[in-house]
């Protein structure tokens, strides 16, 4: 373990590096997305644009605080912390890099799975206080498709969990050494990817927000820094998912010549990327359809790569 | 529409049919030449005369294209007509046999009554709502008879002569408060208004409104969505915000300074409106387009055609959610508009064609900037097709949904692509070609299912054709001048204006009132970008016409929407709405 001093440094080091990461991506975001637009982007604060995320918090911070008089105002107010807190959560189970990480837990998959549910609450919470249709549509959709991706997330990691024998995610990492979880897991890593982008309401599967549809969903009332927060929400999840796949399945910090952090950092910025591109390429499912897709196909999909992988296990071992 | 010989023999034989089917009542025909062909019925037994025209005559008419209102009461020239203080124009079409017949009706009395007709046609429920907003014509037996443009607060009927065109006629504008929330009063949506129950078997319904402020609405429109979960059970359409009272314009401008204003009915379209309106002034005039205008204004249409499907190309792929293509076909929009403005010096609404002809001759070096873009085009669709047309997701939301058969357009008075997409290859340009469109080789592509899907590829492929059209205007351009050699085109020939005083007098009085028309009617029609767009005219010899009407596609198209959204989802309804392709400007008008 280490000592106290140096605890608080990672801890805090965590927190800022992992909000910072959360709003640099919103400068990421919209200067790939205007790259693959045809556009330029926001470019004029600061080089390359890169103020614009400052200006832009400074412009929400100092926003009207406001609630809508119709809306439940307690649970208005507490619905994007509701949010927020277990995915800033789940950044303390992960291990960065040989010795960095905020709690080296046993099981923190599992930890990770439990967080992941939990942020459905905030969403929920979201709609129903603003007491709006619109939100509370949204909220709907959310919470049905938020559950249902939820169930084969989980089956799909449950591959890994078999292989590496341990719900520890430095473990894990440790497994990888001889192969990345990519190769054997390819069908779990592709299964989580999308159970991912629907966890954090992403397109192709931002139903819950579909803005030509619900105008925003469930966050439709929400302004100021109450807003920005459930926007650092989808950005910390969009980070998170890819950690969590770079760990679980790119071998984590691991690869040759440069420093473990970096390739940790290398791996995850490919998913990000990934997911915006995803963004400028895909229309939108249908609710129906995204939940029929989810049952019919994802779901049977994952028993099937946990049956063949418990095989092969059995087997070998 | 040009009238032929057989159309006015076919339309004396219909008389004599109708005599002999109603003994007794009066019917009359306009002389030989109107067109459309027009017939006087007298007011009592009009709907059994409609009904007998859609379904019992020798020769029957399926679709209501149009129905309109006249306020006679100041006309000083009506030879022929019968007396009366209204009269109601309805326009019957026949797609199957490109036949067409105006039915007119005589209205006594300040506040007329007359019966509805929507138990034969139910597009009339909203015409006949339009007629009563706008003239105070009342409908016995229409089931929903109250403003369809106008706010529900509204006094008076506007386009009866004795209101007002004018706010400088009127005391200004105020809106205190008292009055604002008096107004969202007045929208608020009742459901029993409309005949709807709230609740049904245990179930509460959730009433939904979408818009007039909604990202996918495409505009100021409003639909209250009664829901079952995310089932529509009904949709019920409100229109109107928009309204910007063009008709009434009509009637206060001058026959040559209207056209600004034809331009921005439908606002994608450029001056694929304009084409109607001076088609049908022509027509008034007696004015023969020389052909280089006429293959100008195919070209110019043609392009706008373009840009207008281009928007609808990428704000549907935005509809059901994909972000991207609406930014690459802006851009290629962007395009179009360089050229469009290199010629006509403006982008939207350039305003661009004349009574008689164009504004002015194509600029040097025009050839090469169009073939420029026909050669850049095709290639940028074929990414579009991949990114959109052939996405799996899109075509999960687009198959199948929001279909609508063959019979039903035909009886909703759907034209353009809409129609098309049902399998029928109706299209005006080819059916009955104006401005030389049958000197010109193009297909006209359909679908089978009349689905978003069908209605969309019947678009991108019309944007292929757009582009033969215009490849073959470069290619044919022939020489000549841009304008009509004729008194009556404005602005007026100023050639021998300093050689003559007679021609500087008579210029000097054109262009300072504008020119006066003769007395008449006139029709004229264009295949629009979202289908059939027209202009009825009405002249009582003075310098600005006596009664301007817009028959435009969006209207009716818009009436379908709950026949085509119950039972579908709410993202559903997105997807009927972006494959329509209306523009809210050309609904309320």
């Amino acid at each position: 373990m280490h000592s106290a001093p140096a605890s608080l440094a990672i801890v805090f080091g965590v927190i800022i590096v992992a909000l910072s990461i959360a709003s640099g991506l919103i400068w990421l975001e919209r200067r790939l997305l205007a790259v693959w637009q045809d556009r330029y982007g926001p470019n004029r604060v600061g080089p390359f644009g890169l103020l614009q995320v400052l200006a832009d918090m400074i412009k929400i911070i100092t926003k009207e605080d406001w609630v809508p008089p119709f809306a439940d105002a307690a649970v208005f107010v507490l619905a994007p912390v509701a949010i927020l807190v277990p995915v800033l959560l789940t950044f303390a189970v992960i291990t960065y890099a040989p010795g960095i990480a905020v709690a080296d837990l046993n099981i923190g998959l599992l930890f990770f799975l439990a967080m992941s549910s939990l942020t459905v609450y905030g969403v929920v919470l979201a709609g129903w206080a603003s007491d709006s249709k619109y939100s509370l549509l949204g909220s709907m959709r959310a919470a049905a498709q938020m559950l249902s991706y939820e169930v084969f997330m989980s089956l799909s990691l449950m591959g890994v969990v078999m292989l590496a024998g341990s719900f520890d995610l430095k473990t894990i990492v440790d497994s990888q050494k001889d192969l990345w979880y990519i190769v054997p897991q390819l069908p779990g890593m592709l299964i989580f990817l999308m159970a991912g982008i629907a966890e954090t309401r992403r397109l192709p599967f931002d139903l819950p927000e579909a803005e030509g549809e619900l105008v925003a969903g469930f966050h439709s009332e929400y302004s100021g820094m109450k807003f920005a927060l459930f926007f650092v929400e989808e950005y910390l999840g969009i980070t998170l998912i890819s950690i969590l796949i770079a760990v679980l399945f790119l071998g984590g910090w691991q690869g040759p010549l440069l420093p473990p952090l970096l390739w940790l950092a290398l791996k995850t910025l490919l998913f990000i990327c990934f997911f915006i591109l995803l963004r400028a390429t895909f229309p939108r499912p249908r609710y129906d359809q995204l939940m029929s897709f989810g049952w019919k196909v994802m779901l049977p999909l994952s028993l099937l790569n946990l049956v063949i992988t418990g095989g092969i296990v059995l087997a070998t071992r | 529409m040009g009238a032929t010989v057989q159309e006015n023999g076919a339309d004396l034989e219909l008389l004599r049919e109708l005599r002999e089917r109603f003994p007794g009542a009066g019917f009359a025909a306009e002389p030989a030449g109107q067109s459309p062909p027009t017939i006087w019925a007298p007011p009592e037994i009009l709907p059994e005369v409609l009904r007998h025209l859609k379904s019992g005559a020798a020769q029957t008419y399926a679709t209501l294209y149009d129905l309109t209102a006249v306020d006679e009461r100041l006309r000083r020239h009506r030879p022929d007509q019968p007396a009366g203080d209204f009269t109601l124009a309805y326009h019957l079409l026949s797609l199957e046999r490109n036949r067409e017949l105006r039915v007119k009706t005589a209205l006594a009395g300040e506040k007329p009554h007359t019966a509805s007709i929507v138990d034969i046609w139910p597009a009339a429920n909203w015409y006949e709502r339009e007629a009563w907003d706008m003239f105070g014509i009342v409908f016995d037996g229409h089931p929903h008879l109250r403003r369809i443009l106008l706010p529900p607060t509204w006094e008076g009927h506007p386009l009866r002569k004795e209101h007002p065109a004018r706010a400088t006629e009127m005391p200004p504008f105020q809106l205190p408060d008292a009055r604002e929330v008096q107004e969202e009063e007045a929208l608020k949506f009742r459901p029993e208004d409309w005949g709807i129950k709230r609740t049904h078997d245990d179930t509460d319904f959730l009433f939904l409104n979408v818009g007039p402020q909604h990202p996918g609405t495409h505009g100021l429109l409003r639909i209250v969505l009664e829901l079952d979960g995310e089932v529509i059970v009904d949709a019920m359409p409100d229109i109107g915000f928009h309204h910007r009272g063009a008709e009434k314009m009509g009637e206060r401008q001058t026959w040559h300074t209207y056209i600004p204003y034809t331009d921005r009915i439908d606002y994608l379209g450029g001056v694929l409106n304009n084409l109607p309106y001076v088609m049908a002034v022509e027509r008034l005039a007696g004015i023969e387009v020389p052909e280089r205008a006429q293959v100008i204004r195919v070209m110019l249409a043609e392009l706008f055609r373009i840009a207008s499907h281009l928007v609808w190309y990428g704000t549907f792929a935005q509809d059901v959610g994909t972000m991207s293509p609406v930014f690459y076909m802006f851009t290629d929009r962007e395009r179009l508009f360089d050229i469009i403005a290199a010629i006509c010096g403006d982008r939207m609404h350039p305003n661009w064609f004349r009574i008689g002809g164009v504004a002015q001759d194509l600029p040097r070096g025009w050839e090469e900037l169009v073939r420029d873009f026909i050669a850049y085009l095709p290639a940028r669709l074929k990414e579009y097709d991949r990114i959109v047309m052939q996405n799996r997701i899109f075509k999960g939301r687009t198959k199948g949904v929001g279909a609508y058969s063959l019979a039903d357009a035909i009886e909703w008075g759907v034209t353009g692509p809409g129609l098309r997409a049902c399998g029928l290859a109706w299209d005006l340009r080819k059916r009955r070609p104006y401005s030389g469109y049958e000197q010109f080789e193009f297909e006209i592509p359909t679908a089978t299912t009349g689905d978003c899907y069908d209605r969309a590829q019947v678009r991108v492929a019309e944007i292929y054709q757009s582009l033969r059209i215009v490849g073959q205007c470069v290619d044919n351009m022939p020489a000549g001048p841009c304008k009509a050699d004729h008194p009556l085109t404005t602005p007026p020939p100023r050639e021998r204006t300093l050689h003559d005083i007679e021609t500087l007098i008579t210029h000097f009085l054109q262009a300072g009132w504008g020119p006066v028309m003769p007395p008449g009617e006139a029709t004229a029609a264009v295949e629009g970008a979202k289908g059939i767009n027209s202009y009825y005219l009405i002249s009582d010899g003075g310098a600005t016409p006596y009664r301007v009407r817009i028959r435009t596609p969006s209207f009716p198209h818009l009436q379908m929407i709950p026949l085509i959204s119950r039972g579908s989802m709410i993202p559903d309804l997105l997807a009927i709405l972006g494959s329509m392709d209306y523009v809210l400007a050309d609904v309320d008008r």
